[in-house]
């Protein structure tokens, strides 16, 4: 039975390498790091490795990488974190109108215990207004915070662009949550100007469970848990050691072709483009036409006429699997708040789908997708036109 | 060289019946349990039947079962969950001195935002005192936070008693089961247990994953803020893998735990005895019958305990001197300094802690290398010297 799996963004399959390497954790190293005896000193070789591999991928300090529990936490620690240290520097935060909710509902959060927050608005492209941000700015902002890549649309945002202007205030900081972006895009936090970074496992064929915030070395945070004191006290509890060292593998294995998985990503993409735009009328691809601004895993089509929870529906029954949205907020009945954000009219909203890709996925896989795509549209077409 | 490994309390190995169940999780069921096709569904199935198996185990409904990263962040979550959510009633915390950092440091947290924390000591077995217990209770007291075992002496409190006290009261009653699960009875109903932290790495699950069960009623707040995961209580895609590893080693647990305590209880009990008949100058720590099976924490009079930890790392045994997290310091151990031990005395303390793959012939092996190492760096004590000079 031929399977397509083309929700990548939603999570990804892991390497065979990354979980071999993991059952060995599992089985044998399967010491706590922290204790003297020799079990735990191969544990604390498997963090160091993890570490090492992620430093190095990113070009930073191995003492600016501190693994959690996966992206979300990475994004409360990072926010709350650099808050909590900072209180008194001032109480006006800015994040953008399309960020993932594990950012989004920290701000909210905030909000609530007196800060002010700016939400940016981006354009039909879904990138944000370099002059907005400019304009929004005062001597009282502690925190941008702008996601690199967005999980919906796939947009990338002017990272650098951003940093330049916030390093202008020098009691504000750059958060910027990365999960879409690293192991696709180049993502370089200290030459960007990033003072905390967010990275998840799962979405580079690494395991579920573990994630990893940078945090410049010239900054400090607060934990928001407490405990043994492990990650340089920032993030308390035993380490999560085998998804750790599959976190590291997963990065070894993606840099090691790095430029050549980009080019296959974006061949699958734009393939898909052309073939959906050949094929299906009455489309809409979302987000910035240029690809040097958009990531090449992620694509979000608009159908008019045609639900898109429908479509995904009927795709599952090709054993085709999309999504409409996030995977996090695909539960909720709301529309996206990031194509509402780029002003799609709610008629395209609530006919999206989004297609995102891996190096797994092959050209082949693209005809047939596109093909049932084809005969599913014109059949709920002509049902709604009945 | 075979490696002896006696601190299970730190961590345990895999048990490969949960490898073997987590594996399609990772290969074939990777789905995100979010999504709503049948790929995201299965996940979702497999994420329900673990919750039922932990809920199980503890006498809980799956509904009050809330995964999280690990036992840390359930206590973390469970203590300021709850401050949070009740600031308006109280702000007085009650906790015990020998806590598990974890809950030490979000107490401390606490105190640094307007809230009131009662410490209390315990006896020279590391119980508390439900009359203590008792007395601090006031009209502000909103939270009573006490270990179900110590993982350092495996002290076992009188839980049902506390639970009991609690609701009396009306107060919230959470305690750190980390230790405690699957090494002994755990009833959270019976117990009148409303906040129960728990982790999978220390019965033969996976690292990464925990659970804080929250009774159904209960008021808290997240603490992670994100996608509306765990009912909205705890944001993040689920660990798949790692929670139906969790399950599992519940599941095993529960199925096991009669045997489970028995056979521990037995080989702690030979360890113990092999280790006095031995060898002379040594305390046994924590209390003689109420603590975990598994646990022996002794005390070595004129030995410091990271020379005696090495020396039995270099015979392939792997002990501890106190808790895994606290080990890489040099500070004595809060624990043993609360049952009263000297800052000396707690410095030669060595912690094994035994399980399900410890055989009899490794307790005989520790016995036979135990005792010459102790001799060998007792002799190179002066204080020794002078007092069996004195015999």
């Amino acid at each position: 039975m031929i399977e397509i799996y083309l929700d990548n963004s939603a999570t990804t399959k892991p390497f065979d390498e990354v979980i071999e390497i993991m059952l060995n954790y599992y089985k044998y190293d399967y010491g706590n790091p922290s204790s003297l005896h020799k079990m735990g000193i191969n544990a604390e070789k498997g963090i160091k490795y993890g570490r090492r591999e992620i430093a190095n991928f990113l070009k930073v300090d191995e003492s600016e990488v501190l693994f959690t529990s996966g992206g979300t936490e990475g994004n409360n620690i990072a926010i709350m974190g650099v808050l909590n240290r900072n209180r008194k520097k001032g109480k006006h935060i800015i994040t953008t109108k399309i960020e993932h909710p594990s950012v989004l509902n920290v701000f909210k959060y905030l909000e609530g215990c007196g800060y002010e927050v700016t939400y940016l608005k981006v354009d039909n492209s879904g990138k944000i207004s370099i002059e907005e941000l400019k304009s929004s700015l005062r001597q009282d902002t502690v925190l941008v915070s702008v996601m690199m890549v967005n999980n919906e649309v796939g947009t990338i945002q002017p990272i650098q662009d951003i940093s330049s202007i916030v390093k202008k205030y020098n009691n504000c900081f750059f958060h910027v949550d990365g999960v879409q972006a690293f192991g696709k895009i180049n993502c370089y936090p200290k030459q960007f100007g990033i003072d905390l970074f967010t990275i998840s496992g799962h979405k580079i064929h690494g395991p579920k469970g573990i994630g990893a915030l940078f945090v410049n070395k010239d900054i400090f945070i607060d934990p928001i848990v407490f405990g043994g004191g492990q990650e340089g006290g920032i993030r308390s509890g035993t380490e999560n050691v085998p998804a750790i060292v599959g976190l590291g593998k997963a990065v070894e294995v993606l840099k090691k072709n790095f430029y050549d998985n980009f080019k296959t990503l974006n061949i699958l993409r734009n393939k898909t483009i052309k073939k959906i735009l050949d094929n299906i009328d009455n489309v809409q691809i979302n987000g910035p036409d240029n690809i040097n601004e958009v990531a090449p895993h992620i694509l979000s089509v608009s159908f008019d006429n045609i639900k898109g929870e429908v479509l995904l529906h009927s795709l599952e029954q090709d054993n085709i699997y999309v999504s409409t949205g996030s995977a996090c907020s695909s539960k909720r009945n709301g529309q996206s708040h990031v194509l509402k954000g780029m002003g799609l009219p709610i008629s395209m909203i609530d006919g999206t789908i989004r297609i995102s890709f891996s190096l797994f996925n092959t050209e082949e896989e693209i005809d047939y997708f596109v093909l049932s795509l084809k005969r599913h549209v014109n059949f709920l077409r002509k049902l709604i036109r009945r | 060289m075979e490696r002896k490994y006696f601190d299970y309390s730190a961590t345990t190995p895999v048990d490969s019946e949960v490898l073997n169940e987590m594996l399609p999780y990772f290969n074939n069921d990777f789905g995100n349990p979010s999504s709503v096709y049948s790929y995201g569904r299965d996940s979702k199935k497999a994420i329900e039947n673990a919750r039922y198996k932990i809920a199980k185990l503890i006498n809980a409904d799956a509904r009050e079962i809330f995964f999280t990263g690990g036992g840390t962040e359930s206590d973390n979550w469970a203590i300021k969950g709850i401050a949070i959510a009740l600031k308006n009633k109280g702000n007085h915390i009650i906790t015990s001195s020998i806590e598990h950092h974890a809950v030490l440091h979000s107490c401390k947290y606490l105190e640094k935002h307007g809230f009131r924390v009662t410490y209390l000591p315990v006896d020279k077995y590391g119980l508390i005192s439900l009359e203590d217990l008792k007395s601090e209770i006031n009209d502000r007291t909103i939270l009573i936070t006490i270990m179900f075992a110590n993982n350092e002496i495996g002290t076992i409190q009188p839980i049902k008693e506390i639970g009991k006290i609690a609701k009396e009261n009306n107060i919230y009653f959470h305690t750190d089961g980390v230790q405690a699960i699957g090494n002994t009875v755990i009833d959270v109903k019976d117990m009148n247990i409303d906040l129960l932290s728990i982790s999978a790495h220390k019965i033969y699950g996976p690292k990464g994953i925990g659970a804080l069960y929250i009774k159904k009623g209960i008021k808290i707040d997240p603490i992670i803020h994100g996608g509306a995961q765990e009912r909205k209580k705890r944001a993040g895609t689920e660990n798949v893998p790692g929670i139906v590893g969790f399950g599992k080693a519940a599941e095993i647990a529960y199925n096991n735990l009669d045997k489970n305590i028995q056979d521990l209880t037995n080989l702690r009990d030979k360890l113990i005895k092999g280790i006095f008949d031995n060898i002379d100058y040594v305390i046994l720590n924590g209390h003689p019958h109420n603590r975990l099976p598994g646990n022996v924490n002794i005390s070595f009079q004129f030995i410091e305990g990271e020379a005696l930890l090495l020396s039995l790392d270099m015979v392939g045994i792997c002990g501890s001197s106190g808790s895994a997290c606290t080990s890489g310091t040099l500070d004595p151990s809060h624990v043993l300094l609360a049952i009263g031990l000297s800052h000396e005395i707690a410095h030669g303390s060595l912690r094994l802690s035994i399980g399900k793959y410890t055989k009899e012939e490794d307790i005989d092996y520790l016995l036979q290398e135990l005792p010459k190492i102790i001799k060998r760096l007792r002799n190179m004590s002066p204080l020794y010297e002078k007092v069996k000079g004195g015999e």
